[in-house]
């Protein structure tokens, strides 16, 4: 895997003794570094038909509400999809910051459906490992995922403990008082929940599983 | 008519006023609600970020076994209730995607016949929201108020119930829910963050991002003069309230805003009483003393 920034042009030697040149860094990416097919690959999975058809208007940009915080902004991010920036945009915090409120989706004058490109990035990402180790966002996605896989349910407190396992155990201490709040108010159980017919479950998971791996 | 009645996770537990006082408020309307029998977790936005597909199997799960259980009203389809806006939009979505794509209607319909399941389609999927305006009416629930709310609310729709696939309100500035709260006698503020995104997630992930978006709803609220926000989903419900502290720590801001489902505060205006409506559970006290109805 290449690092989404390319490594500085040293000669060999030269990283060793500091230089009194400037680094000599490359800031644009040569072509044959993207993925031609990136765009075409996201499109499909996301049903991302007009995906080619994005105007760069912005609407999306100017619309989300945390487009702030983003590193690339959503126009920027279907732009970089198009163009085959495919790890700049896996390892890109815009996709994790996407709450899926569909605010975009509803607003784009070219009815794209952003939310559903951001999760097939999200799906992407994840199943690439390419996010920081620690990241809540999705390890919250995975342990959710194994949790109800399993159970066919979702246990609040199980998927607190197994987020902290995986990000830092401090933070179940930041979660004290909140969790003894809802354990008083009645609003959380301790006990592990889940459905009763898991084996329709399981057999239901592994038929699309079995319908995924014919199509390929 | 009858219901079938989609809980999800959440209203089983830190959503559990919301379940308590969607019963309470039903059974005062006399509209019979049955719990659907052996139901999954919709997969929320976490699931879906991992696998597509199998979270539209989920879904799929669910609504073929609504259709079995359930029995048709007038126009031929099981009423199914999902309360929670994950699961309504999900639900909602997953019969869009099976309607319209045939690669994922092929892998998911795989899965039921697996799993000895089938889904023919005739499942209608319905917020209580839209129940009580456009089935059981505005009417009938005025009819059933004993003592009006004289108090000011700020309606928070929230994402998913209106996006992106709105069945039975406007997309862009919906009202159901203000003419529900006007018929028991409360009176609907004219603010901007109707539909303004809580966060969801974020307040437990990237708690700064989170609780931003927390305190933008929560402090307009205050500022329109609300002496309560009305939700129609309990995980709105659990970032404006439960996380309150924490949004006024994080913005210097000391805002103390009751966040109460929507069904609780219809069941206060029926008289019901407070426990039986899951009033006692909430952090931000909200009570029919301090509201003078």
């Amino acid at each position: 895997m290449r690092s989404p920034t390319p490594a500085p042009y040293s000669p060999s030697g030269a990283a060793e003794r500091p230089s009194l040149l400037y680094e000599v860094r490359k800031v644009l990416k040569y072509e044959s570094e993207l993925n031609p097919e990136f765009g075409k690959e996201v499109a499909q999975k996301a049903h991302g038909e007009n995906l080619f058809a994005c105007i760069q208007c912005g609407t999306c940009s100017g619309t989300c509400p945390v487009s702030h915080y983003m590193d690339y902004a959503p126009r920027r991010i279907i732009a970089m999809v198009r163009s085959g920036f495919e790890e700049e945009v896996l390892s890109s915090s815009t996709i994790w910051l996407c709450a899926s409120c569909y605010q975009c989706t509803v607003d784009c004058p070219k009815q794209i459906r952003l939310t559903d490109i951001m999760y097939a990035l999200k799906q992407k990402a994840i199943a690439k490992h390419l996010y920081p180790k620690k990241f809540a966002v999705p390890i919250m996605a995975e342990e959710f995922y194994k949790g109800v896989a399993k159970n066919g349910r979702n246990s609040e407190g199980s998927l607190m403990i197994n987020m902290a396992r995986r990000t830092s155990l401090f933070s179940l201490f930041k979660y004290t008082r909140l969790g003894m709040k809802l354990f008083t108010t009645g609003r959380m159980a301790l006990r592990e929940e889940g459905i009763e017919n898991k084996e329709q479950l399981r057999k239901l998971l592994r038929g699309v599983e079995k319908a995924e791996e014919e199509a390929r | 008519m009858k219901y079938l009645y989609y809980p999800g996770c959440s209203l089983k537990s830190t959503g559990k006023p919301y379940e308590e006082s969607l019963k309470a408020v039903f059974s005062a309307l006399e509209v019979p609600l049955e719990e659907l029998k052996d139901w999954n977790c919709c997969g929320a936005t976490a699931y879906m970020s991992v696998d597509e597909v199998k979270s539209f199997a989920l879904s799929a799960r669910n609504l073929a076994l609504a259709e079995k259980q359930g029995e048709p009203a007038e126009n031929g389809m099981v009423q199914l209730i999902a309360p929670c806006s994950a699961c309504y939009a999900l639900s909602l979505k997953t019969q869009h995607y099976l309607a319209e794509n045939e690669d994922i209607r092929r892998k998911v319909e795989r899965g039921l016949s697996e799993a000895s399941l089938t889904y023919q389609g005739k499942v209608q999927v319905r917020h209580p929201l839209d129940v009580m305006v456009n089935d059981i009416g505005l009417e009938r629930i005025k009819g059933a108020v004993k003592s009006p709310l004289n108090t000011k609310v700020a309606c928070y729709y929230g994402c998913q119930i209106v996006r992106p696939y709105a069945t039975f309100d406007n997309q862009a500035s919906p009202t159901a829910l203000d003419n529900l709260m006007e018929a028991i006698g409360a009176a609907p503020l004219d603010w901007a963050m109707k539909t303004r995104c809580c966060g969801g997630t974020l307040s437990g992930t990237i708690r700064e991002v989170g609780f931003r978006l927390n305190y933008l709803i929560l402090k307009e609220a205050q500022r329109k003069g609300a002496d309560v926000l009305a939700t129609t989903c309990p995980l709105c419900q659990f970032d404006l309230e439960c996380f309150q502290p924490n949004v006024n720590a994080a913005a210097h801001a000391d805002i103390h805003m009751p966040v109460a489902y929507f069904t609780q505060m219809v069941g206060l205006s029926f008289g019901i009483p407070e426990k039986k409506l899951g009033l006692q559970r909430l952090f931000v006290p909200y009570k029919k003393a301090s509201i003078g109805g």
